[in-house]
């Protein structure tokens, strides 16, 4: 599949200006006009987030009625498939699982941290979920859940929070980013491999996610910015979870949504309820899909909550209210998914204990494999930092090998 | 990896080598006639033509190097030869410059990027720092970015402020990123050829005040060696830009003709000085700066920059642990003085120039 040049650098209709024949109010950047042509609506009613979230399934697991799922003409979203939805639930109870591990395992000093997504897994597993095999995915520390449910080997996974130098898995070879802690930073690399993969005409999508806090850095308007003037399929999935460890959001952005922020881009915005695992789907899949035929780029926000602590080493107690925390357990995105699914007969006890029973087995490749001493090798110091070391890395390299050789002849000695 | 691309005009198969090939052509008969005086902006701009030639995934992107060729013209005639999709303006936004480069590298692609000026890189340096640099090492070396930062630097131009930093200790100061600064036409070539396919992240430092510099190069001789490797590779490899006895001015960049002025006058007064031009900061070549302090016994190091903490200490503390009983002297500094780099009615106070360097060579010792 081949490209043109007008194509590849900015949207179909956005390029440059626009023509002498056309009025000024009938001028639209790229993805706007595409969206007008498909959706019938104006390019504010297509870019503006419906005015209330998308929420399929209410806090009880009942599928609310379509008038009020929050759609509207140009942001209409289907029910997944059953077969979708029992996937996602699986990896939800197993994302659960993890989190809790792992809170288990840093509080035993077994792990270093955890930034645990409790409470936000719904997020997690649809991020994945919504994407083919051949996309991309660029997480951020608090996504480690997500990075699994893509594929990635737990222990793998969680290779930095082990306090392990390097990242753990292959980016390359499962798509997806390394997980990133310099907030926004990797919604740029997110758009640069969009970019690439454009340029050479493959249909990529990818999507890049980060906090509510994270949306005041300068990288984030930077991202959304060339994703838009270069019209590429990223989708930025902001998980507004309330909190940027103890600065609550009034306190980022007095924006109506996080959302909104795409019209100021020329892109779409929407705002899902982030502990509706089926509403996630429906937007992220209908996302991915519209980024795929060329829309351009999405901003979704998901509205969720940070359960726990920032991480281990953060105390919750000293910003906010134990009250506040207690109204969203009842929001709880396992809870409602395991109703909902009971109710439609799709899940029974013996589908219950087998889920359960996956996300024993992953709980227990996780302490088994966590509790593990890694081997380390001190000359991988050097070996990385280039392709080749240069000169003075090769003297630094002989000098630790020189004196961990005498550390060991003295040690023989010692015990001789 | 080495993906097709094409330009609006020739939309089916792989046209961007043909119309390459076409401005190659035009280009090499212009340059038959064995060397020309050619300025170090012209042989920046044929490395990146000849690079974007040799390779599809090779692109340049930044501030105005589109349409207008860069605001120093370094990109002349990119975009037109091979298409908005390889040669490109983006938004004005530096560490988004930067940061979607890395994306680009992930995906295999060859970012050549446009700092407008030393001082408008910084919005871009925590990308630099955080993930250009450690990209590779995080990685286990899995993830190579091949990338090659271009950034206009150094003073000497009558720049207002903002315009004329000397940045390269910053970017030298961090683990994992190349740092190479070319001081002569013909090394402006090699060198961006070297950087940029080189798999490691490359900040290329050119001295602003060299662009119109001319030298006598046959550039289709450079082009020549450079593909058919039959020249020396610069990386680490210093140069000795003028052989002498009684004593080394090791330079680089910007100050490296300034060295070679001075040294021009100090052997019409008798004494004979060596000249040494790192070419590439990191990685530093110790070998023949060392060499030639051995044999000198004396040195002087000469760069615009800040001397505090910076890369002309660095090379001082190199050279004295390398060399310390060959020394008759204490080796000197003339750097800019640690002063933010001053407007252009003082800046001939700040730069080195030839009569603060000789004065620092008459220190040297010489009647003991
Ligand atoms: C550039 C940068 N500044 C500060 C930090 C320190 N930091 C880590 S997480 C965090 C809060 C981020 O909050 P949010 O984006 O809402 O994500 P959450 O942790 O809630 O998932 C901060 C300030 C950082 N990692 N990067
Ligand atoms: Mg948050």
């Amino acid at each position: 599949m081949t490209i043109s040049a007008n194509d590849a650098v900015r949207g179909k209709t956005g390029q440059g200006q626009p023509a002498p024949e056309q009025a000024e109010d009938t001028y639209l950047p790229g993805a706007a006009a595409e969206a007008v042509r498909k959706f019938g609506i104006t390019a504010e009613d297509y870019m503006l987030p419906a005015r209330h979230q998308i929420q399929m399934v209410d806090q009880d697991g009942n599928v609310k009625q379509y008038s009020d799922q929050g759609a509207e003409p140009g942001h209409e979203y289907p029910l997944p498939d059953d077969e979708e939805l029992l996937a996602a639930y699986e990896q939800l109870v197993i994302g659960r699982r993890v989190n809790d591990q792992n809170s288990a395992l840093v509080r035993q000093g077994r792990m270093a941290v955890y930034p645990s997504s409790h409470g936000q897994e719904a997020c997690q597993v649809a991020a994945a979920l919504c994407l083919a095999d051949g996309d991309w995915m660029f997480p951020t520390y608090r996504d480690a859940v997500a990075v699994m449910a893509r594929g990635v080997d737990p222990i793998q996974a969680m290779t930095i929070f082990r306090g392990d130098w390097h990242s753990g898995y292959d980016p390359l070879r499962h798509k997806v980013g390394i997980q990133c802690t310099p907030l926004t930073t990797q919604l740029l690399h997110a758009v640069g491999v969009a970019h690439a993969a454009k340029l050479r005409g493959e249909d990529t999508v990818v999507l890049a996610m980060c906090g509510d806090g994270a949306t005041s850095e300068g990288d984030f308007h930077e991202a959304l910015n060339f994703a838009a003037v270069f019209h590429l399929p990223v989708i930025f999935f902001v998980q507004n979870n309330q909190y940027a460890i103890s600065v609550p959001l009034a306190h980022q952005s007095v924006a109506p949504s996080l959302a909104h922020k795409a019209v100021g881009y020329g892109m779409a915005g929407e705002r899902v309820d982030g502990n509706d695992v089926v509403a996630l789907l429906a937007v992220l899949d209908r996302a991915v899909k519209l980024a795929r035929e060329g829309s351009g780029p999405l901003l979704v926000e998901a509205h969720t909550y940070r359960m726990q602590a920032h991480t281990n080493a953060d105390d919750a107690t000293r910003y906010r209210q134990d009250s506040e925390v207690a109204q969203w357990v009842a929001r709880d995105p396992l809870s409602r998914m395991r109703a909902y699914l009971t109710d439609r007969g799709l899940l029974d006890d013996g589908g219950e204990a087998r889920i359960t029973e996956k996300a024993e087995a992953v709980a227990t490749q996780l302490r088994s494999g966590l509790g593990e001493d890694v081997p380390v090798d001190p000359q991988d110091l050097f070996k990385y930092v280039f392709s080749k070391p240069t000169p003075q890395l090769r003297e630094q390299s002989a000098l630790l090998a020189d004196e961990l050789a005498r550390d060991a002849a003295s040690d023989t000695e010692a015990t001789q | 990896m080495s993906p097709t691309l094409t330009t609006s005009s020739e939309a089916n198969g792989n046209v961007s080598s043909a119309t390459a090939r076409a401005a190659a052509s035009a280009a090499a008969s212009a340059e038959t006639a064995g060397p020309q005086p050619v300025t170090m902006a012209k042989a920046l701009n044929t490395a990146m033509l000849d690079a974007m030639r040799a390779e599809d995934s090779v692109l340049v992107f930044g501030e105005d190097v589109g349409m207008l060729g860069g605001v120093f013209r370094i990109t002349d005639g990119l975009m037109k030869t091979f298409g908005e999709q390889r040669c490109f303006d983006t938004p004005l936004a530096e560490s988004g410059i930067v940061g979607m480069a890395v994306g680009m590298a992930i995906n295999g692609m060859r970012p050549v990027l446009e700092m407008q000026f030393d001082a408008f890189a910084y919005p871009a340096f925590e990308q630099i720092v955080s993930h250009v640099a450690k990209m590779h090492n995080r990685t286990k070396g899995r993830v190579r970015l091949p990338m090659v930062i271009r950034v206009p630097y150094a003073g000497g131009i009558g720049g207002v402020e903002h315009h004329c930093d000397s940045s390269e200790s910053y970017y030298a100061h961090t683990a994992g990123l190349k740092v190479y600064t070319p001081a002569t036409v013909a090394d402006a070539y090699r060198m961006l050829r070297e950087a940029i396919d080189s798999d490691d992240p490359v900040m290329f430092m050119e001295p602003k005040k060299l662009y119109w510099s001319r030298d006598l190069v046959d550039l289709q001789a450079l082009r020549d060696e450079y593909e058919g490797k039959t020249g020396a590779a610069t990386e680490g490899r210093a140069a000795v830009a003028r052989s002498g006895t009684d004593a080394t001015l090791i330079a680089y960049g910007p100050s490296v003709p300034t060295a070679l002025a001075a040294a021009a006058a100090a052997a019409e007064e008798g004494r004979s000085l060596e000249v040494i031009d790192i070419r590439t900061i990191v990685p530093f070549d110790d070998e023949t700066v060392a060499a030639s302090v051995r044999k000198t016994g004396r040195a002087v190091v000469i760069a615009e920059a800040h001397g505090f903490a910076s890369v002309s200490s660095e090379i001082v503390a190199r050279v004295q642990e390398r060399c310390f009983h060959h020394l008759a002297a204490p080796i000197r500094r003339v750097t800019g003085f640690d002063v933010p780099y001053p407007a252009p009615k003082l800046e001939h106070y700040y730069l080195p120039g030839v009569d603060r360097i000789l004065d620092a060579v008459d220190d040297l010792q010489w009647e003991g």
